[in-house]
């Protein structure tokens, strides 16, 4: 598992780089975001090994990491769901496709399924209103979804892990 | 001349020459809209395949490009031909197979189709389009431009059927003191502007531009006419040409990761100018002068806020920063302005730099626009190549350069003291002000924050001048708004208007009204900020102190429109879910009180509210406006007292009657099936996500009213109307 391996040399080398400069712990954002882009989200020891390399607190970067919801603490499902959860959206009954997403995968908003199968997120306005309410999963954008396609978006990827 | 004209008109010529090389003049071109809402739409399927065809045709006088978001989200993937001397043509919701019939059709046989035609309007081509200004200013001079052009056309004998008139938004050419008396039209293919005061002037003009094929240059207009692209591109679409472009103009029309489309488009000329001059209190004038207020919410005057940031202080040390957070969960103005036209940010933020006398800048944008991030970061290294941030920019001894900062999705992270905090990699917890960022800011130097918006309009302004600008909009609110229009509406999407501009022009005008026939309900400005306004109240005219006096707050730009269908209370408690997510907790009124008023609209929505709810709602609203840290808990409330003030009667319903009028409140309402309707064809239980409804084929189906979820898909989906809803 990539939790335990060090941090990727890439990743290292944009530290380096950072610490060159001025304000090198304003950086400290930037690099939790490559960690994110390159592993998927952040883990305990990931964020030890930046706390070191940019020399600053570890509670500092934990805090940091936790503030932000854009970071996620816990790795993504296979199947990532993003819900708009935009004003556009919610006008046109996004939160009836979130209840419907809930019931069908037992977990909330920010979790992962046991499987790590499914995640399910929220999102705001996409710009893609017209097209309300939207959903993403990995990269396949999803456009005025109903409760039931929700459903079966959900088993239509359960029947494919099956098979 | 000095060093930064003579550099800017050699940059000028090199791609005038680049551009003459490339016999651009003489292609056929396709534009591909390829902004985050175009692609999401499948515009980047579409680019391969004209790609793809173009290719195959073995042409080589057929150009392929991309463009920003025009922003007409309803009609997306947008796709222009331009032949050339020729009106171009726009389609709408271009897919795979449109691809096909449109280059077959028209590119290879140069027939336009019809079926596909932005808004369709167009079912056939004109020989001439005429837009002509019908703004409130100018319509005071004839009751209606629009017809009385038709009548001179007429008189004239101008064959029926050749010429499309349209009524267009403010050109932003009137002078101030002609208002009332001219009129101005722009006829195409020749792209003409003309300025006529009588029906005799306008006989002469059509005389002589219809009958004799002749320009008539007495009654000509030479002004630089700063929508001119904009209009010669979308003039003759409704849905544009009631707006006036000016921080969007490029959008749409430009390649947004091409410097040469930028330059060619007047880019640059105004930084050109301000080193020209090299007069940091020049600059800092115009700004003045022009009335430009913040388009980020607050609406403090920009030039003002540059002014602070010099008087106060000797720091040598300052920042500029642009504010590309957006945190208004409906709204997306920022995201195309910078996916349309990164350039123009740039070059509103040197201009910013050098009045203030910074030397470093930062665009701080939300991690969620990837696309938005991609276009700055080929921006900023395309500038840096042509001398145009770094350091002796245009030669002119004066350096500055620009970093982008992520967000990382903490929407108190858009208030600008967290936003600094952020910046220097910390947790974005606000902090009081004053001391305001003009004094003490990133690092504790002097920073001006404005809006990605706001820097938007700071080029325009010093090319065409303070005094011209100032001449759009209303007494205190200058220039124009971009709004991002949504929800129960016919044409979603970006519109940018003049101030002054009333809601219900934007809704009905723009907008088209609102689909299915129902009736509307209010319309929501300034998102989590913002408030309600009823219909009663939509002649209220865009402008910062008009929409306060409502109630509600002009706001960053997100404009939703709500119909029948939705239930107030709902609304204003989706908005303080959010808010109360996004407080960051340092001050308890703030995250306390919005929990406290959370919990008793979840009552209220569930049937379990009582009476004195509503009192205690208004006292904790209160207490969150005044005790509040920042300007997050501070207008928390708004969305809750705007909805208590203007639709107090639906709030008593759903606490004395248990009942929710629109049907919204899933807990209020219940599916239920009527056994004598019910055909037992099963679709519903087919259909229902929450597999709750049991009956075997042909004979009458039970919903488990344990286990529904509310979703409403058993009602919809009934061919019989078996499904009722209570
Ligand atoms: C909670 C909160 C969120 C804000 N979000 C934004 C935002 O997303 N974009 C923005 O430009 N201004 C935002 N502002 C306003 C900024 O604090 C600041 O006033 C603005 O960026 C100044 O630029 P302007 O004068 O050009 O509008 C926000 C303010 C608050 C209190
Ligand atoms: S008002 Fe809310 S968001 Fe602002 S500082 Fe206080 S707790 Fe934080
Ligand atoms: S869809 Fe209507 S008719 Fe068909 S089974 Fe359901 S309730 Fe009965
Ligand atoms: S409302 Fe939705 S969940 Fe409830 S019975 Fe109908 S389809 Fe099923
Ligand atoms: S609100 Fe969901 S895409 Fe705009």
């Amino acid at each position: 598992m990539s939790d335990h391996t060090k941090l990727d040399s890439e990743i290292i080398k944009f530290i380096d780089e950072c610490r060159e400069k001025e304000h090198a712990d304003s950086y400290l954002i930037a690099v939790l975001h490559k960690i994110q882009g390159k592993y998927g989200y952040l883990s305990d020891v990931h964020m030890h090994e930046v706390a070191q390399r940019l020399q600053v607190p570890s509670s500092t970067v934990s805090g940091v990491a936790t503030f932000y919801h854009f970071f996620r603490l816990q790795p993504k499902g296979k199947y990532h769901i993003s819900l708009c959860l935009g004003t556009a959206c919610f006008v046109k009954g996004a939160d009836k496709i979130l209840e419907a997403f809930r019931s069908e995968l037992g977990i909330e908003l920010g979790e992962t399924t046991s499987d790590k199968l499914f995640s399910l997120e929220c999102s705001r306005c996409l710009g893609v209103c017209a097209l309300a309410p939207v959903v993403t999963i990995n990269d396949q954008v999803y456009s005025k979804v109903s409760p039931t396609q929700a459903a079966e978006l959900i088993n239509k990827a359960r029947f494919e892990e099956a098979a | 001349m000095g060093q930064a004209l003579h550099y800017y008109d050699a940059l000028k010529q090199f791609i005038e020459a680049r551009r003459q090389q490339s016999g651009l003049a003489e292609k056929i071109l396709i534009q591909v809209g390829s902004a985050t809402c175009e692609k999401a739409a499948g515009s980047d399927l579409v680019m391969k395949e004209f790609q793809k065809l173009i290719r195959a045709s073995g042409r080589d006088d057929i150009l392929i490009k991309q463009t920003g978001c025009t922003g007409r989200c309803a009609r997306e993937p947008i796709v222009g031909v331009f032949f050339p001397g020729q009106i171009p043509i726009k389609y709408e919701r271009v897919t795979i197979d449109r691809v096909q019939t449109i280059f077959q059709e028209h590119i290879l046989q140069g027939i336009t189709v019809p079926e596909f035609v932005l808004d369709k309007k167009t079912d056939k081509r004109y020989d001439y389009v005429i837009t002509v200004c019908s703004s409130e200013k100018c319509r005071h001079t004839k009751a209606d431009p629009e017809k009385m052009i038709m009548d001179a056309l007429v008189k004239e004998g101008v064959p029926d059927g050749t010429v499309r008139i349209f009524g267009g938004g403010c050109f932003g050419l009137c002078a101030n003191d002609q208002a009332g008396k001219q009129q101005v039209m722009m006829v195409f293919p020749e792209r003409v502007i003309y300025t006529f005061e009588t029906d005799e002037q306008l006989e002469e003009i059509i005389h002589s531009h219809f009958s004799q094929k002749q320009i008539h240059s007495k009654y000509l207009t030479q002004a630089d006419f700063i929508t001119e692209q904009f209009f010669s591109m979308y003039g003759d679409v409704s849905f544009f040409n009631k707006q006036t472009r000016l921080t969007l103009r490029n959008s749409g029309l430009i390649d947004p990761e091409s410097l040469v489309d930028y330059v060619m488009n007047k880019g640059y000329e105004g930084l050109a100018k301000v080193l020209e001059k090299d007069d940091p209190s020049w600059v800092i004038d115009e700004i003045l002068k022009s009335g430009l207020r913040g388009r980020g919410g607050g609406g403090f005057p920009t030039g003002e806020k540059w002014k602070n940031a010099i008087t106060y202080t000797n720091d040598p040390t300052k920042y500029v920063v642009c504010n590309a957070d957006e945190g208004d969960p409906g709204a997306f103005m920022d995201r195309s302005a910078l996916e349309g036209d990164p350039f123009i940010i740039l070059e509103g933020m040197t201009i910013g730099a050098f009045a203030i006398g910074a030397r470093r800048g930062f665009i701080y944008v939300r991690a969620e626009y990837p696309l938005a991030i991609e276009r700055l970061e080929k921006a900023i290294a395309k500038a840096r190549e042509n001398n145009l941030l770094g350091e002796n920019i245009m030669n002119s001894g004066f350096d500055f350069d620009i970093e982008i900062r992520l967000g990382a999705g903490a929407f108190v992270c858009g208030e600008e003291t967290a936003l600094m905090l952020s910046i220097e990699g910390k947790r974005g917890q606000p902090r009081l002000r004053p001391p305001y960022p003009t004094q003490s800011g990133l690092w504790g130097h002097p920073t001006v924050i404005n809006n990605v918006e706001t820097w938007a309009n700071v080029p325009t302004i010093i090319l065409y001048g303070a005094e011209w600008f100032s001449r759009i909009g209303t007494a205190k609110s200058k220039g124009t708004k971009v709004f991002a229009l949504a929800g129960k509406v016919r044409n979603t999407g970006l519109v940018e208007v003049p101030m002054g501009t009333t809601l219900k022009e934007i809704i009905f005008d723009i907008g088209g009204g609102i689909p299915e026939n129902r009736k509307l309900k209010a319309v929501q400005t300034g998102g989590p900020s913002g408030g309600c306004i009823p219909i009663d109240k939509l002649d209220t005219p865009v402008d910062y102190d008009e929409l306060a006096k409502l109630g509600s707050i002009m706001g960053s730009g997100g404009m939703i429109v709500l119909d029948e269908s939705d239930c107030m209370v709902q609304t204003a408690k989706f908005f303080l879910e959010f808010t109360q997510s996004e407080s960051c907790g340092k001050c308890v009124p703030c995250r306390e009180g919005t929990l406290r008023m959370l919990e008793i609209l979840e009552r209220i929505v569930s049937g379990n509210g009582q009476m004195d709810d509503i009192t205690k709602l208004e006292r904790l609203s209160r207490m969150i406006q005044k005790a509040s840290l920042c300007g997050l808990g501070m207008t928390a409330p708004n969305p809750v007292m705007s909805a208590l003030e203007n639709f107090r009667e639906e709030f008593i319903i759903h606490i004395t009657e248990k009942r929710c009028p629109s049907h919204r409140c899933a807990q209020l309402i219940r599916y239920e099936i009527i056994e004598e309707k019910c055909t037992g064809c099963t679709l519903c239980a087919r259909r229902c996500p929450a597999t709750c409804i049991t009956g075997r084929p042909r004979q009458v189906h039970f919903i488990d009213q344990k286990a529904c979820i509310k979703c409403g898909e058993c009602f919809n989906v009934c061919k019989f109307d078996a499904v009722f809803k209570i």
